[in-house]
């Protein structure tokens, strides 16, 4: 499903039409490094023609929408009927709703069955064409499709890569809490098109994507051996990473997908180590007395950070990537878990238990800048969006009697429950497709 | 929660955590109230001893020696209670040397995912260690840690928490 030719998603800019400008010339723009910001009104006309194309546009704004950052103009609003997706819009029936951008386009099936969709983004106030793009697909990636129009769009107005046309693999939770059933799943970002990656009784956690998308490492209780795995998500092909003399836990690939990272439990001590995919050498990182976990890169894979108990309680530490230089970065109070780098490397995420509570924060590598996102009852596990704007992880209010995912912008505003059919937890965001 | 320190009583407590032993329980009352006794104070008296479980039998551990100890938020030691469960573990294994056992470390769902696996085979460790210092030779115990993945007890609140920090003792086939 993921390689990158099976799609053969062709994108072919409109010649002529004097399209891209950079976002530092266009009048409609977002700075979205500003906090809390004002969404953009955006007109996102029902593309032309019929259902199919009608559902592309919806989708295109509904993504718009969930980014928190655009206010989608209710459609009932509308004064031009647009008939004509190639012609000129009538700028002056848009200012009047104030539209300040506009979205118009049009779906049609190729001779070979293939779909063909056609976008073009008009800033109303300057009355100019600010992007037109088309791209060719097979229809049943016609949710794909919108998502990388709302990805084009969301990037020409706010100057960075968007995140729509991504993926979440999670753990499906079913059966009462005592006896709950876990299977690996996978969906759009939006929560659509989820379906399961394994089937079995034996407990399944922490999935996490390859660089490439294409595989999954995890966490399984197999044969009452607990162990980290990988799974290529298209053959379905499994193994077990490494022959490691004790439970493996908290996997995650390295920056460049050559090295799986990972705890080790022996007897009360867990500590890192790192697995190379094509050697199969394995490497010790730390060696304490402890529980080392939670290992994750830096976007640029030269350092490290961890959670462990060395000091008596859970804290945030960075080290190189060879080990060497581990020092604590947490300092506040409670206790700190599950950091994630941020794509963009300027910001650690993690779990903050402090007074009975469960907070979802930030902060900077060196532990300074410390920010809260969201407190409650329980809320853990954050995974970044491939632009490091957003942030998902599982929740659990008291007595809800499972989890469900939600997303935050990294303001801590425009929260969002990500709709599963069940339970769900452990989500982890897919790069972007190059 | 308050803890009551007479062996019988704290071995009801025991018996109460265990839902197939709560129902035997229940049973047994429902029996006593019938016939109009008092129910007796001591599993002995209760039948459950030579007479309901044979002894060296699965039930005879789980009812008579007690299969699960217990552990304080965040820690791996072993309390004084959970001791004299071990003791009686250990010299039940000792009876019986044709048990192999796993040893399941569980931790409550107040902490994190990845933590708490690695909290639930520290616990799991601390009780084999002990064990290994009543004399169960090591080769007959292996561990495995759930982590917070398999709570017995449901509630949102300290009084199931409490007995989701666990480490239970499970018997195995002859020998490992």
């Amino acid at each position: 499903m993921l390689r990158r030719n099976f799609f053969r998603l062709l994108m072919v800019l409109f010649a002529g039409c004097g399209l891209m400008a950079s976002p530092a010339n266009a009048l409609v723009e977002i700075n979205i490094n500003k906090g809390n910001v004002e969404p953009l009104p955006i007109a996102v006309t029902d593309f032309l023609q019929g259902e199919l194309a009608r559902k592309i546009s919806d989708v295109v704004a509904a993504d718009l929408k969930r980014s928190g950052l655009f206010a989608p103009i209710d459609k009932g609003a509308f004064i031009e009927k647009v008939s004509n997706p190639d012609a000129s819009p009538r700028f002056e029936d848009w200012k009047v709703i104030n539209a300040q951008a506009l979205v118009i386009g049009r779906v049609t099936q190729e001779g070979d069955g293939r779909l063909k969709a056609e976008f073009r983004l008009w800033d109303t106030f300057a009355g100019q064409q600010m992007l037109g793009q088309q791209f060719y697909t097979q229809p049943e990636n016609w949710r794909r499709v919108a998502h990388i129009i709302a990805d084009a769009i969301y990037e020409r107005i706010t100057g960075e890569k968007g995140y729509f046309d991504t993926r979440i693999v999670y753990v499906a939770e079913s059966g009462p809490k005592n006896a709950r059933k876990r299977q690996l799943a996978i969906m759009d970002q939006d929560g659509f098109n989820a379906r399961a990656l394994t089937n079995s009784n034996d407990i399944v956690l922490t999935p996490r994507f390859s660089p490439n998308r294409q595989e999954i490492t995890y966490m399984s209780f197999e044969n009452q051996q607990p162990r980290v795995y990988l799974l290529q998500l298209e053959t379905g092909q499994r193994e077990v990473v490494g022959n490691f003399p004790g439970m493996t836990f908290a996997p995650r690939f390295s920056p460049d997908g050559q090295r799986v990272i990972m705890s080790l439990q022996q007897e009360g001590n867990a500590n890192i180590y790192t697995m190379d995919l094509r050697s199969r050498t394995t490497t010790r990182l730390t060696n304490t007395n402890a529980i080392d976990t939670s290992p994750s890169y830096s976007p640029d894979g030269s350092r490290i950070v961890f959670e462990s108990d060395r000091g008596g309680k859970q804290q945030l530490y960075v080290m190189g990537a060879d080990g060497s230089g581990q020092t604590r970065i947490s300092f506040g109070d409670g206790s700190y878990s599950t950091p994630v780098w941020s794509p963009r490397g300027d910001l650690i995420a993690f779990t903050k238990q402090s007074g009975g509570k469960f907070s979802i924060g930030v902060m900077k590598p060196d532990g300074s800048g410390e920010r809260i996102l969201t407190t409650g009852f329980h809320n853990e596990g954050p995974t970044w969006a491939p632009n490091g704007r957003v942030l998902m992880f599982f929740r659990q209010n008291a007595g809800a009697g499972g989890p469900q995912l939600y997303s935050i912008d990294l303001t801590g505003y425009n929260e969002q429950l990500i709709q599963t059919q069940g339970f769900a937890s452990d989500p982890a965001w897919s790069p972007l497709m190059e | 929660m308050s803890r009551i320190d007479t062996p019988a009583a704290s071995r009801m407590q025991t018996l109460a955590r265990n839902p197939v032993m709560l129902a035997l329980v229940m049973t047994l009352a429902l029996a006593g109230c019938a016939s109009k006794k008092n129910l007796p104070n001591d599993a002995a008296g209760l039948g459950l001893g030579a007479g309901a479980a044979t002894p060296g039998s699965q039930q005879d551990f789980t009812v008579n020696v007690g299969d699960r100890i217990f552990f304080d938020t965040d820690s791996s030691s072993i309390r004084a209670d959970a001791q004299a469960t071990l003791d009686r573990q250990a010299q039940w294994l000792a009876k019986y040397p044709n048990y192999a056992i796993t040893i399941e470390g569980h931790a409550d769902e107040r902490g994190t995912r990845e933590y708490n696996l690695a909290l639930g085979a520290r616990r799991a460790a601390a009780t084999k260690e002990y064990l290994a210092s009543r004399g169960v030779p090591a080769n007959r115990m292996r561990t495995i840690s759930y982590g917070k993945e398999k709570p017995v007890a449901v509630c949102d609140d300290i009084s199931c928490w409490s007995q989701n920090r666990r480490a239970v003792t499970v018997l195995g086939g002859a020998g490992s």
